[in-house]
């Protein structure tokens, strides 16, 4: 395990008390404004709070923008591409990184590499944390950067995290603020631990009503992103909240705030409650406040979703915000069934797809392709005999990468193949050929598919 | 140092014009960038590396640039010439990209309704108004910030960190 106690420049911590954990921690930073000849405290969002916390002003509300500085910086093999960190940093002749121990590195995207392009890729990266220190470094074999963060200790609640990869926004399922930058931010971060932000401005989701059988953090946010679209939420943040909320896994958080990014959001955010105090202790040692938004916080937009009669959804080409409810595509026959990514590998995922599979086979026409989110989660599946359950039903078994889903290798599809994946993005030519086609859906529909060789709803297998 | 008057016939595409549509994941490794220019936006406009001509402008509805972090999209799109891209919106990590890189892009509401695929647009940058030529129209787009706008003289943000270092 790498060193989580040393902080960086600027990262003291104090400790918490977890008894009171929902004392507002940063309520000395709210300072008052005046409307109309009346001086009114008004509230913030935990997104105006998080940024405020990591920027010089004493209040950053929604609109403005900060210097804020970073306690994470993840980067994949976006670190080793051509035009990727590495060869940005190099340029600007810096000697050092801000701050090696707060880089976590790793590989993901392609492995182990699939062609001598990705070697390379691989090699650059491999070179550059070997150069600058970087002792946060996973190579091939640990996992998917949104599984190995968060697993590995690297997220803790009102931290302020980038990574080069969109689906960053996974880590707010821990109460942190994670957005998704490109190479050239990330350099920037490399180079002086601060990036700017503009402070969202923040949609409320309540999501309430018990969950129904078989339906997962992937329906709901699927049905959400049907709602506000593939655009309800650019440059905005998302809070979460409600009894179904609560109800959720962290497994199932990280789904809704994964794809979060999907509706275009800049981060997506759980508060804390008592599950993510007991995963976040789990993993690490590291002091961390609890950032929860005033009750009078300022949304943007709020939005009730109640979930007892949801149905599974899934997500028609081209776009994830074009849910449906299984029934409208049931029976839509499929070449490829997979189970696997950032948003659908998760122990969770591969339990309740074997539930489904135990003592049955996949459909024959179907290539039926499981890959474990991370190496930790692999070896509990094995040690719950989930990968038994996979393998004996037909499925093929890989090792821990993003595979298919960022249409690298290990399950492409060929023109006019049709798939059904856990993923989290069905576009044009994604995972494959153009002319293929893509439906999202939960494990448990992923399963159920497979059994059935056509789209099918779990419900009436199990 | 970038113009910030930018002239160009414009290509105009549709809503949710992602990254895998501007780049598809599966060249995402290739290390020869000209060879990765060939397949830009191809499933959107078949051959557009061959028939896109220096300084032209991109015209596209809402959303543009959704999905991945890839910073290899907008690069591509302003190494293939692309002068600027105007659209209703962005997405927010291809928008911040595009001007990291020295891409000009510019919000305009309602732009796809107002002018057709073919028209020249002249764009101010610094004020944000947007000239139809071709229509004898003017538009008026969102302006950028004085820091962005500083990042975009600079010639990307990383010119600006080397000039603030100095």
């Amino acid at each position: 395990m790498p060193d989580l106690h040393s902080g960086g420049r600027g990262f003291k911590s104090r400790p918490v008390h977890f008894a009171n954990w929902k004392v507002e921690i940063y309520s000395q930073n709210n300072n008052y404004s005046q409307k109309n000849g009346d001086v009114t405290e008004v509230g913030m969002t935990i997104a105006e709070k998080i940024l405020t916390a990591h920027s010089p002003k004493q209040r950053a509300v929604a609109g403005e923008f900060v210097e804020a500085k970073v306690d994470w910086a993840m980067v994949h093999e976006e670190l080793g591409t051509p035009n990727g960190v590495a060869h940005l940093f190099e340029s600007l002749g810096y000697e050092k990184v801000w701050n090696p121990k707060r880089i976590v590195a790793l590989l993901d995207h392609w492995v182990p590499a699939p062609s001598v392009d990705a070697a390379e890729i691989h090699k650059t990266c491999r070179q550059f944390v070997k150069k600058y220190g970087v002792s946060n470094w996973f190579d091939m074999n640990a996992g998917i950067c949104h599984q190995i963060m968060p697993e590995q200790g690297f997220v803790c609640p009102g931290e302020l995290i980038v990574g080069t990869d969109s689906h960053t926004t996974t880590y707010g399922a821990l109460g942190a603020f994670s957005t998704g930058v490109g190479a050239t931010d990330m350099t920037v971060v490399f180079a002086t631990g601060k990036l700017w932000f503009k402070v969202p401005e923040t949609i409320k989701y309540t999501i309430s009503g018990k969950l129904p059988k078989f339906i997962s953090g992937k329906d709901i946010i699927l049905r959400i992103l049907k709602e506000i679209g593939t655009d309800g939420a650019v440059y905005k943040a998302i809070e979460y909240y409600g009894h179904t909320v609560k109800q959720l896994s962290i497994d199932g958080r990280m789904t809704i705030c994964n794809m979060g990014v999907e509706a275009g959001a800049k981060a997506a955010i759980v508060p804390p409650d008592q599950k993510t105090t007991r995963y976040v202790k789990a993993r690490t040692k590291r002091a961390y406040k609890i950032v929860k938004a005033d009750k009078d916080a300022e949304y943007i937009e709020k939005r009730d979703l109640e979930i007892s009669n949801l149905e599974p959804q899934v997500a028609k080409p081209p776009t994830p915000a074009n849910s449906v409810p299984v029934t409208e595509v049931e029976n839509t026959p499929i070449d490829e069934a997979f189970i696997g990514s950032c948003t659908g590998g998760r122990l969770e995922d591969l339990a309740v797809a074997a539930k489904l599979l135990k003592g049955k086979k996949t459909a024959k026409n179907v290539r039926f392709i499981v890959i474990p989110a991370s190496y930790e989660i692999f070896l509990e599946a094995e040690k719950k005999g989930i990968i038994r359950t996979i393998l004996e039903a037909g499925g093929i078994i890989e090792s821990p990468t993003c595979g298919p889903c960022t249409g690298g290798h290990l399950g492409l599809l060929a023109a006019d193949e049709t798939a059904i994946a856990t993923v989290s993005r069905n576009f044009v030519g994604r995972m494959g050929s153009p002319k293929a086609k893509v439906y999202l859906a939960s494990a448990a529909t992923v399963a159920a598919s497979a059994l059935k060789g056509k789209i099918t709803n779990p419900n009436t297998l199990g | 140092m970038m113009r910030t008057v930018i002239k160009g016939k414009t290509w105009k595409l549709g809503d949710d014009i992602n990254t895998d549509l501007i780049l598809p994941g599966p060249y995402l490794t290739m290390r020869d960038t000209e060879q990765m220019m060939q397949h830009v936006l191809e499933g959107a406009i078949p051959r557009f590396a061959e028939k896109i001509r220096k300084g032209e402008i991109i015209v596209a509805g809402k959303n543009f640039g959704s999905g991945s972090s890839r910073e290899i999209a907008p690069l591509l799109l302003k190494r293939l010439g692309v002068g600027a891209v105007v659209a209703e919106s962005f997405a927010r990590i291809f928008f911040r990209n595009a001007i990291n890189i020295g891409l000009p892009v510019i919000e305009c509401k309602d732009i796809s309704e107002k002018i057709k695929s073919g028209d020249v647009l002249e764009i101010n940058l610094e004020t944000g108004t947007i000239k139809n030529v071709s229509r004898k129209e003017n538009y008026a787009g969102t302006r950028l910030p004085k820091f962005l706008l500083e990042i975009i003289e600079a010639g990307g943000a990383l010119k600006r960190l080397r000039q603030s270092a100095q």
